[in-house]
């Protein structure tokens, strides 16, 4: 909206501001200036954005008025002198059929008026508004919805056949509207119409049969508030966004109709012509008691305090400042005050209330104008004392406290994982929240738990992602289609079960790798990940958590019971206290495939909320002994159906606490070594013996190996020679 | 040097061999002056200490086979500790401590290093982590709530009217299927974090001081500064005699914090649903200080909050569960901030949707 300073100094005698000045003020008041352009000697043109619910504001004198309360000057009435009516023999007959549509309706009759081209103030502004002129009539009606914002229309009374009415269209009627478009109307249009036809969509569009032309000499000007909701359905019916549509449609100012109607006839009138009986105003009581008649409003000094706290001068709003703010708005500040004897709790606890002295509020009835329909309630006012005080003339102040700050549960059990994770060389990643139905179905835990969105943003979106699984192999494709082959990440999100009538959200988390192990420089040679890659970086995180058992296991490939996605020979499940907490492995070559990745994909979800539900574990330090610890190695040949775990579990069955440490030295298959028999492994076992108490004695560490000997020789191990 | 002639014996007192010998160690620590490459290091050697025509034989043979008997322990003796120099000589010149060996030892240290790399934490994460510790430091507790909401909880009760334009479906993403049910028990993807806000009043009576990061979704197409999924971070504070000079002095505080103490704030007017009077923020530029630049748009303040005092009508929703927040006795206020206009901000990214991609070239700028 383009706004002249001039035009504003035309309402405000005591101006003394510069444009500029005027400019941030408003524009920290919440009537923001986007642009100042100087016009020399005419001031400057503002290039404004009043937000929606100021419509008031969105003219000349609403500005002005603005301005006048911000800075406490005078603001200029606007009242436009009229010459004495010729006697008519009736008033010009006016009815409103519809009055749930039309609140108020005023007609005003010039007779023997010359339709030319405006001069004067109205040329000039319009000129500097870079406003195209029309007719002084047309240009009237536009020149007052600038200045005062109240839109009005000017209709050509000999194309008027008899009385105004103002009621509902009737199905199908048609109008032509002034843009030259045949319209079909709605039963909830509303229309200002005579006794034969529709002549306007009221608050919207005038017709084209009834406007102003050089012809014209006899002039209907119409002045009225109409019902906002029934002008924003109109203006959406039709797609005819107006000026007068856009406000009438956020509440015009139920009192202006005589004012503006007055401005647009003493413009017209310069040019010639008379007013032709008595002004006609008609005002529907109900409309008039839900606007400009509303009840006034119990407002209290004491309130504006307490939400607003410590002004500039740590005096806080004072009543005299509050006052001039509202009745500076329009507002009517009753002399009458009521006191309202209450008691004020200062603690919000009963236990430790601290019994306060009686508080006199004194409570003031505020009369709220007409033009201000956004004002309802007592935080509105102190809002406005706030607004108009200046947001920036409060102090900066902190609030006391006395709570005590609780984390969430599980806020340092995520913290470990995520820095767990970075630690092992694994980079935090954020996906999208949603998944195609063809990934949601291969990817849920459960079958037909994934949740549809309604209006998705793409097919592709068109599901709440049950699993984290699938936006990881998204992420992954998405770098391997940049050549970016080596990348190990995870994803810390929600996954979303159940049904469109109950979404149940879980914390998970996912990790996904390809490529080479993030080991970068010449010295070593580097090395595809695998398998046991993640698998470390899974048992280490498990590891940070408290438990009894850790294990690692699978489900026979034609069980169905390991996720379908994970290749059957090379995938795990994880279990924690015999809570499953999650799968991960090498990605299913049939997925790969389907997914066109070029190379090894390892992924894997872990479901966190059950992981949450374990202890971080706290070290506790385990008394180290001073005696010597002695290392044994042992060469089994074994069949290489017999897993490790088996041979690991024998071992710590022998319950022998001197065996301090036992781990697999190395792994030779009978590819790798002729020594090895077909279908076997030679596997180096490393053993670390140590007493706490003594230094071990040679015939106990040949005991204790016979032992180890044994209990591998009962898994159908052969000690090699 | 290998040809020199044999020296003689000037007798065989004490005090002759000491000289005989003295001169031999001279000769020792001449010749060995030189012993910087491993040629003259065998050369000395050879010289000195070679099985056939070492130097030490050749003279040991001459001198002991005319030495009477008991002159020849002395002369052994001697010959012992002139070897052990010889010897301690090759040591000091070819032993793992010695120059030349640790010479023979010296790498390239301007290759690169082996990097064993370190995970990257994300932009975002890591920002709203940054934002949730000024608050915590404040005496703010984190709250969350679910990403999949109710209408009541995402607009009802935060005072937005039934016919709000955020309730469009052009908005708004819904969960499938949620028509037959009456409005405020439909669910949809939470457009803000605000309801968190409610779901935590109803939960606790006052005070409340909480700060709420979290993911929302809004049925946005995705442009260089627009994405369907974004992240938040709320506040809200509620106590009796909370003031909306309390909320400026609480921002202000925070963003100097969280920006450095020369940063400036400023509030103008504005409006959101559920709260009133509503203000946004602005803080000076931290990159220009003010100055103007590129991320300030040359303004020299860029705007970054959204708050204001908790509209009494949503305490008038929450007191239907928690009779306490009395919109008469209790304030409070409530702000909320963009993760991802922050995070693009502070790291100069410039489109939004690197954060939600998983591009390692960008994440790992991050490590
Ligand atoms: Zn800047």
């Amino acid at each position: 909206m383009k706004i002249l300073s001039k035009w504003l100094r035309s309402y405000l005698p005591q101006f003394n501001v510069t444009d500029r000045q005027l400019a941030d003020d408003l524009t920290l008041r919440g009537i923001a200036v986007e642009g100042v352009f100087d016009l020399g000697a005419d001031g400057s043109l503002f290039e404004m954005d009043i937000t929606t619910n100021r419509v008031d504001a969105m003219n000349h004198y609403g500005i002005a008025r603005e301005a006048a309360t911000i800075y406490g000057l005078k603001l200029n009435p606007l009242h436009p002198t009229l010459p004495q009516a010729t006697p008519a023999l009736k008033p010009y007959p006016i009815k409103i059929e519809a009055p749930e549509l039309c609140g108020r309706f005023t007609a005003r009759v010039l007779r023997n008026v010359k339709i030319t081209q405006s001069t004067g103030i109205v040329a000039e502004r319009f000129h500097l508004l870079e406003q195209k002129l029309i007719s002084n009539a047309v240009d009237a009606t536009n020149f007052v919805t600038m200045a005062m914002g109240h839109p009005t229309h000017a209709f050509d009374l000999d194309k008027v056949e008899g009385g105004i009415l103002l009621r509902r269209a009737r199905k199908g009627e048609k109008l032509k509207t002034l843009d030259g478009i045949d319209r079909t109307l709605d039963p909830d249009d509303l229309v200002v119409a005579d006794e034969k036809k529709a002549l306007a969509i009221a608050g919207v569009m005038g017709g084209w049969d009834t406007m102003i032309t050089p012809e014209t000499t006899n002039i209907l000007v119409e002045a009225a508030w109409f019902d906002p909701g029934t002008v924003r359905r109109s203006s959406k019916r039709h797609l005819l966004h107006t000026d007068a549509s856009h406000r009438f449609e956020r509440g015009a100012d139920f009192n202006a109709p005589p004012v503006a109607s007055a401005l647009v006839s003493s413009i017209i009138l310069e040019a010639g012509g008379e007013i032709g009986g008595d002004f006609v105003d008609i005002v529907i009581p109900e409309a008039e008691r839900r606007t400009a008649k509303r009840p006034a409003i119990a407002f209290a000094v004491s309130e504006a305090q307490r939400i607003l706290g410590a002004t500039e001068d740590r005096k806080g709003i004072t009543a005299s400042a509050a006052k001039a703010i509202l009745t500076g708005l329009g507002c009517e500040v009753s002399a009458d005050a009521t006191v309202v004897t209450s008691s004020v709790e200062k603690n919000l606890d009963p236990s430790r209330a601290v019994s306060s002295p009686i508080a006199n509020v004194v409570e003031y009835p505020v009369k709220l104008p007409s033009w201000r329909l956004d004002l309802e309630r007592e935080i509105d006012l102190i809002e406005e004392i706030a607004r108009v005080y200046g947001y920036n003339r409060f102090q900066n102040t902190l609030p006391s406290f006395e709570g005590a700050v609780v984390e969430l549960p599980w806020a340092e059990k995520e913290s470990t994982i995520r820095t767990t994770l970075r630690g092992l060389g694994w980079t935090e990643a954020v996906s999208s929240t949603f998944c195609s139905a063809a990934d949601a179905a291969a990817f849920a835990p459960q079958p037909n738990s994934a949740v549809p969105l309604g209006n998705p943003l793409s097919e592709e979106a068109g599901m709440l992602r049950p699993s984290l699984a699938s936006g990881m192999l998204g992420m992954l494709a998405l770098n391997l289609n940049r050549d970016m082959e080596d990348v190990m990440l995870f994803e810390l999100g929600t996954v979303f079960h159940g049904s469109t009538d109950r979404v149940e959200e879980k914390p998970s988390l996912s990790i996904g790798a390809t490529g080479k192990l993030p080991l970068e420089g010449p010295h070593q040679p580097s090395r595809e990940l695998d398998f046991y890659d993640m698998k470390g970086s899974i048992e280490a995180l498990l590891g940070k958590f408290s438990s009894k058992s850790i294990y690692f296991d699978r489900f026979p490939s034609d069980s169905g019971l390991m996720p379908a996605w994970l290749h059957p020979g090379r995938s795990a499940r994880a279990v924690i206290d015999g809570a499953t907490v999650g799968y991960f492995g090498q990605l299913h070559p049939a997925e790969a495939q389907r997914r066109k990745l070029k190379q090894l994909v390892f992924v894997g979800e872990i479901y966190v909320d059950r992981l949450y539900r374990q202890n971080l574990r706290q070290p506790v330090v385990r008394e180290l002994s001073r005696f010597q610890a002695v290392r044994r190695d042992f060469s089994f040949i074994l069949s290489e159906t017999t897993p490790w775990a088996r041979v690991a579990e024998a071992l710590s069955a022998l319950g022998i606490p001197e065996l301090q440490n036992f781990e697999v030295g190395e792994i030779l298959s009978d590819k790798d070594s002729k020594l090895v028999p077909a279908g076997h492994i030679s596997l180096l076992l490393r053993t670390v013996f140590q007493a706490t108490d003594r230094t071990l004695q040679e015939e106990e560490l040949q005991n204790y190996a016979q032992r180890v000997v044994t209990a591998v020789e009962k898994l159908g191990g052969k000690l090699r020679g | 040097m290998s040809q020199e002639a044999i020296p003689s014996l000037g007798g065989y007192s004490e005090a002759a061999l000491d000289q005989a010998f003295a001169a031999l160690a001279h000769e020792v620590e001449a010749s060995a002056q030189s012993l910087t490459s491993a040629e003259a290091v065998e050369a000395f050697r050879l010289h000195w200490l070679g099985r056939k025509q070492g130097r030490l034989k050749s003279i040991s043979d001459a001198w002991l086979k005319s030495a009477p008997v008991e002159a020849k322990k002395l002369i052994g003796q001697r010959f012992n500790q002139l070897k052990a120099q010889i010897e301690s000589r090759l040591e000091s010149a070819t032993g793992a401590s010695s120059q030349n060996a640790l010479d023979a030892e010296a790498i390239d240290i301007t290759l690169p290093g082996t990097h064993r790399a370190l995970g990257a934490e994300h932009p975002l994460i890591k920002t709203m982590h940054e934002m949730v510790a000024v608050f915590q430091r404040m005496g703010y507790s984190v709250g969350v709530g679910p990403e999949v909401e109710t209408d009541f909880y995402n607009f009802e009760s935060l005072n937005f009217p039934p016919g709000h334009p955020a309730r469009d479906t052009q908005d708004t993403l819904v969960v499938a299927n949620q028509e037959r049910k009456p409005l405020r028990d439909r669910l949809l993807m939470r457009t803000h974090t605000s309801p968190v806000q409610i779901r935590t009043m109803e939960q606790q009576p006052p005070p409340v001081r909480i700060v709420i990061p979290g993911k929302v979704h809004r049925n946005d197409a995705a442009d260089a500064t627009h994405s369907p999924i974004f992240h938040q971070i709320e506040g809200l504070c509620v106590d009796i005699d909370v003031t909306f000079s309390d909320l400026k002095g609480t921002l202000d505080h925070a963003m100097k914090e969280f920006f450095g103490s020369s940063v400036k704030t400023r509030f103008f007017p504005s409006f959101f649903p559920f709260t009133e009077p509503s203000a946004d923020v602005q803080i000076s530029c931290p990159f220009c200080g003010g100055k103007g630049c590129r991320k300030c748009k040359h303004s020299g303040w860029i705007e970054l909050l959204g708050c204001g005092m908790v509209d009494p009508a949503v305490f008038g929703f929450v007191q239907q569960k928690q009779p306490a927040y009395d919109p008469k006795k209790i304030s409070g206020f409530a702000f909320g901030m963009g993760v991802d206009r922050i995070a693009m901000m502070k790291y100069g990214i410039s489109d939004i949707s690197l954060l939600y991609s998983g591009d390692a070239r960008f994440l790992e700028q991050f490590a």
